[in-house]
């Protein structure tokens, strides 16, 4: 029988042997290696995909689960490599990241701000997930993104186009690759005043949330800049499916040209019902009467069919682009899925592949290392030219593609033709830009 | 005046909409004392009946174009469909524009064994239990179809055109001595509207003019007595259930064209629905109908710019604000019977 006795001398060896093993890290490995949020201890880590598979973004959820699952096989070493090869940094080899092998766990988001907030929280707290990426709305971009910033882990946003998300709601953990409306708005605006004229009057239909507000505000902006006259702004339900009693004042507000700051359903019931009312054929002002689509999305435009014929809009990236980071990315999406990648599935494979190479560059999954890996990070092969990581708001600038409904597609693919590839010069604006402001990037959080 | 015009146009099309769904809706509220909350999804498998048949007659074989190439650099593989093969380029093209007023006589049969499989299957062992049951049961089916709907056809709304013939629109205005131009209304929705005319007036005709309607008339007063008589009601109520999916699926089957159908459309509408049946008056079939129309032209006219600029937010909440004061000053609605829906 041992007896525990306390002595002045033994408290001091204790205190001083814990204060000594405590300040190990620290003293010996730098910030880099400080204790993080999830941080991986074995084989492997884990990348948390949040995306929608229920709910009427659950098409588009799909197409971005294919394309983490790529990214995941090209880290690991699997299948072709894809963007990897033509990738300007090469330090991912193949044996995926930092030597540990990337699994995954998957969320659905439901295009719900609490599902999908509940979805990360999840993966995080459950799974062990060092990272979440995905989401089809900015919505839940901005919610998800928020989370993670509290729980201390890197949020790679998937398709998000309000400028918010990089604007008053950024935050130092958040990423966005994919463009904004701001962008959608600078690259547009000069190509429909060369195919319209400088003198046309445009009535806007709104979809009355977040991303809808940022895109009309940015849209009236530049169109106003180069001549163009706003007749009215009208806000439409979210739930809204038949848009024809907005439709109507249009006929006789005195408008030749109607902007549909709409996305997803919304947009193709509000294309469909514009092209019913026989908007297309009417001439107003003396000038033919012109429908502008600001974001397009490939796959939503599909339910639209032969109504987009014709029709401006724009897009983060095409398949039909010629670069090698775009062959290598859509042969080998194609071969495995047997149909191009949307623009949703090539942000979400090439916020995966940045991710990882953060990682390996920072040499730790540490967020704040990564994100400091990030931030300023100028790179190239990936399929939209010379980019970007700004630093002060993490918003990737890039080119940004304008594209019109094409006339004769030779396949339900083919549905949209490049008709200007924007310059990142012209697209660009300063990160304390009226419609970015109100809010903070704050410090990184790197959790635990 | 030409503004007021289209709206009361667009009023009596969505009208046409809320009033097809709520008769169906009524006529079993009516009948069987049930809440059918899959009602809605009765309307969008409706709809997903023309998107079918749009694809059985698109239903393609592949050739290999040599001298075209496909996004990965291969061979062009071009679809050509078969009913254009066996019937040569005109008919087939042409059996393919019309699928969606083709799809009215596919989809008879398909609702109406839809509507006695829910009878049959579910619904009735719900006859006896209280309301709340019933609104769970089929509001959980409703979720089951429009899932399966998903399940197979995809989130995205998915195209379905009205046949060419019907493509484009009327100039109204000048019909009625005002400038070209200046009310145009799509032909489709005129369509839809006589469509619908027709088929509410067909649905009276029938309770009215005929000795099977005369006996459900008469249930729908006193089920107890009729059953009394001898007569077996519920055999007829169950009949008049496959009538109200037959007509929601109808009313689907010519919406596709107005609006990309997809999987949660029949949701959609349930809630404007119940709020039309309400306002109508609890199994009241001319209620139904009439509020239909009142609250499409009260919604059509509450999104006009002139109107919103006095009451922001008016267009989202006028359906409501109606109901509300129906309700206030005529609780059974506006047609409501004594004793439906009341202890």
């Amino acid at each position: 029988m041992t007896k525990n006795i306390l002595t002045r001398r033994g408290v001091l060896k204790t205190g001083a042997g814990v204060g000594a093993t405590l300040a190990v890290p620290t003293l010996f490995t730098g910030a880099a290696w400080a204790g993080y949020m999830n941080e991986p201890m074995g084989a492997s880590v884990t990348l948390g995909f949040n995306v929608p598979q229920t709910g009427p973004y659950a098409d588009e959820g799909a197409d971005e689960l294919r394309a983490y699952q790529l990214a995941v096989e090209h880290l690991n070493g699997e299948g072709d490599g894809g963007m990897l090869q033509t990738f300007s940094s090469k330090v991912l080899e193949g044996n995926g990241i930092l030597g540990k092998k990337v699994e995954y766990v998957t969320g659905d988001t439901q295009t719900k701000s609490d599902a999908a907030r509940a979805s990360a929280k999840s993966m995080i707290e459950k799974d062990g997930a060092i990272m979440i990426t995905g989401g089809s709305s900015s919505g839940v971009a901005v919610a998800v993104q928020g989370l993670c910033q509290e729980a201390g882990v890197i949020f790679m946003a998937g398709l998000t186009h309000s400028n918010d998300t990089t604007g008053k709601d950024k935050k130092a953990n958040g990423f966005r690759h994919f463009f904004n409306a701001y962008m959608s708005g600078a690259a547009l605006a000069p190509v429909l005043a060369a195919q319209y004229g400088t003198d046309r009057k445009a009535y806007h239909l709104t979809a009355d949330y977040t991303w809808g507000w940022t895109q009309e505000e940015s849209i009236v902006a530049a169109t106003e800049a180069l001549g163009w006259e706003t007749v009215n702004t009208v806000k439409t339900p979210l739930a809204q499916t038949d848009f024809s009693s907005y439709i109507a004042p249009v006929l006789n507000s005195g408008a030749d040209v109607l902007v549909l700051n709409h996305y997803g359903g919304n947009m193709v019931n509000s294309l469909t019902n514009a092209v019913q009312f026989g908007l297309r054929e009417k001439m107003a002002n003396g000038k033919q009467f012109e429908i502008v689509v600001p974001l397009f999305s490939r796959l939503m435009a599909r339910g639209a069919g032969e109504n987009i014929k014709g029709i401006l809009g724009s897009t983060n990236w095409h398949w039909s682009l010629t670069d090698e980071g775009t062959k290598a990315f859509v042969k080998s999406f194609g071969t495995k899925y047997g149909f191009p990648p949307s623009q949703a599935a090539h942000t979400c494979y090439v916020q995966t592949l940045l991710y990882a190479d953060a990682a390996q560059r920072a040499g730790s999954f540490n967020p704040c290392a990564i994100a400091e890996a990030l931030e300023g990070y100028e790179f190239d092969g990936l399929g939209n030219g010379p980019t970007l990581y700004r630093a002060e708001d993490h918003q990737c600038f890039k080119d940004v593609l304008v594209v019109r409904g094409k006339e004769n597609p030779t396949s339900e693919f083919d549905l949209l033709e490049v008709v200007e590839v924007t310059p990142r010069a012209q697209v660009e604006y300063a990160p304390d830009h009226p419609m970015f402001a109100g809010g903070a990037l704050g410090s990184c959080n790197p959790g635990a | 005046m030409d503004a007021i015009i289209l709206q009361i146009l667009n009023g009596l099309d969505k009208g046409s909409a809320y009033a097809l769904i709520a008769l169906g809706l009524t006529l079993i509220f009516g009948t069987l004392g049930v809440v059918n909350f899959a009602h809605g999804a009765l309307f969008m498998i409706g709809a997903f009946c023309a998107v079918t048949l749009n694809k059985l007659f698109s239903l393609s074989f592949e050739t290999v174009d040599p001298t075209r190439t496909d996004f990965l650099g291969n061979p062009l593989k071009v679809k050509t469909p078969y009913l254009v093969d066996w019937f040569g380029p005109e008919v087939g093209a042409s059996l393919i524009d019309w699928a969606v007023p083709l799809s009215i006589l596919f989809s008879i049969p398909i609702m109406i064994g839809i509507g006695f499989a829910m009878e049959r299957g579910l619904i009735k062992h719900f006859y006896k239990r209280p309301h709340a049951d019933q609104i769970l049961v089929t509001f959980g089916l409703a979720i089951v179809m429009q899932e399966l709907i998903k399940h197979y056809y995809g989130a995205n709304p998915i195209q379905t055109p009205a046949p060419d013939a019907f493509r484009g629109s009327l100039d109204f205005g000048v019909l009625l001595g005002f400038d070209p131009n200046v009310i145009i209304y799509p032909y489709w929705r005129l369509v839809y509207f006589a469509f619908a005319a027709v088929i509410i007036g067909g649905v009276f005709a029938f309770l009215q003019f005929t000795t099977f309607g005369m006996v459900v008339r008469a249930g729908m007063a006193d089920r107890e007595t009729v059953g009394l008589l001898g007569i077996n009601i519920d055999k007829r109520f169950t009949i008049m259930f496959g009538l109200a999916a037959a007509v929601a699926g109808l009313a689907g089957v010519m919406y596709a064209p107005i609006n990309s159908p997809n999987y949660h459309m029949g949701m959609d509408f349930l809630v404007l629905s119940f709020v039309v049946v309400v306002v109508g008056g609890m199994g009241s079939l001319p209620g139904a109908v009439a509020a239909g129309f009142l609250l499409g032209v009260l919604e059509s006219f509450a999104s006009m710019n002139q109107i919103k600029s006095l009451l922001p937010g008016i267009d989202q909440i006028i359906i409501y604000v109606v109901a509300i004061v129906i309700l206030l000053t005529r609780p059974r609605g506006l047609m409501g019977r004594k004793g439906v829906m009341e202890d």
